[in-house]
């Protein structure tokens, strides 16, 4: 059965405080710790961060963290503008990117920050998204042709064309969205999720592709693709502002479209 | 357990695509359209029959009409309750064998409740 409940060795314990000590504003944070060296159940950490030293994001108050508080902490980063999808993370409820997500923008009170649901943990708020990448290779992302490239010059696309991409070509993979997917939690093994099932329409609307056909066999699958149930979590969720379960309807709409009703 | 030493996108590609589900798909919402309708005359039908006896119950479902539509009812609703069911079996439960059990069980039942369903309508429209 789908499992409901966290196994005895996941539930998640009470961890240290990291008080402010002489600082005026203050906002507390507290942070999922788990690594996978001493045997331990995960615990939640809290620090209190004094906002007055430490940048706008929650990214900076991650970084204020791991620099000055508490150097055992383990994230993932890199460009701190959303466009890497490193710091994807569950941040004040939402998946998110650390990095676009202002401090003030959280809820009140103190921020709770946990990694991506329902991935195995590598350590702290690092996930391992080893069969998510590999989900996304096994759609074959790139352009698949049967006429050979003209010689002088690119294949070229009408500004039409060119505009069906908008909206796709902007995803990070960042995962926000698969690992908000409740359908992608019960059964991500087969289901491709959200973000793999936008870069595939991303490749399916692509004028300059000639695999259509053979990209829609591929995904016609209850697995694959009709896991999607349009819950929506991950228009809800994309921190890019794009909507993966328009391009799920719209791959859905194709397959319907080449068949008699 | 050993460990898996399989490539992770050996695992991710599987068995790859049944290239099937669109039926499935299409067949739940046609349905489900249908209901819409079947539902909204079935809910008039019983509001009419509210206050009548039993004769005038027998005799409304006797009507050619109202015993077609009602066998269409009894026929569409368990093509997409078995549609549904398999949709949160195929979500929920993970244990092979008792996946495989309830999809072929839920299919029975189905079979069987329509044909009774379908039966009792018959013997009030065909008098016996």
């Amino acid at each position: 059965m789908a499992e409901f409940t966290l196994p005895k060795n996941s539930k998640i314990q009470a961890g240290k405080h990291f008080p402010a000590k002489g600082a005026k504003n203050v906002r507390t944070f507290k942070v999922y710790r788990w690594t996978p060296d001493d045997g331990q159940n995960p615990r939640t950490d809290t620090y209190e961060v004094d906002l007055d030293t430490c940048g706008p994001m929650v990214l900076d108050a991650l970084l204020k963290i791991k620099n000055e508080i508490d150097s055992t902490l383990s994230l993932r980063r890199s460009c701190r503008e959303g466009i890497c999808g490193s710091c994807a993370m569950n941040i004040d409820g939402t998946n998110t990117l650390a990095c676009t997500r202002a401090i003030d923008e959280c809820s009140g009170g103190t921020v709770n920050i946990y990694p991506l649901p329902h991935m195995p943990v590598v350590k702290d708020l690092v996930p391992d998204l080893t069969h998510f990448y590999a989900q996304f290779a096994s759609i074959k992302p790139w352009i698949r042709t049967q006429s050979p490239a003209p010689a002088d010059k690119e294949r070229l696309q009408s500004p039409e064309d060119r505009k069906k991409l908008d909206g796709l070509y902007e995803c990070i993979l960042c995962a926000c969205c698969s690992t908000s997917c409740p359908s992608y939690w019960w059964n991500g093994d087969r289901y491709l999720g959200p973000a793999i099932l936008l870069q595939a329409y991303r490749w399916i609307v692509d004028s300059r592709d000639e695999d259509t056909g053979a990209r829609l066999d591929d995904l016609e699958d209850p697995f694959k693709l009709y896991r999607c149930h349009t819950i929506m979590n991950c228009a809800r969720t994309c921190p890019k502002g794009l909507n993966p379960a328009k391009a799920i309807a719209e791959i859905k709409k194709l397959i319907v479209q080449r068949r008699s009703a | 357990m050993s460990k898996d030493l399989r490539n992770p996108l050996a695992r991710a590609r599987g068995l790859g695509s049944a290239k099937e589900g669109v039926g499935h798909w299409m067949t739940q919402r046609i349905t489900a359209l249908a209901l819409v309708f079947l539902t909204l005359w079935f809910v008039i039908t019983v509001l009419g029959l509210m206050h009548a006896d039993y004769a005038t119950a027998r005799a409304t479902i006797a009507k050619p009409w109202n015993a077609v539509l009602l066998i269409a009812l009894i026929i569409t609703m368990f093509k997409h309750a078995v549609l549904g069911l398999q949709v949160v079996i195929e979500d929920y439960v993970h244990t092979r064998w008792l996946e495989m059990t309830s999809l072929v069980l839920i299919k029975f039942i189905a079979v069987l409740a329509a044909l009774t369903g379908v039966l009792a309508v018959l013997r009030i429209a065909l008098g016996s």
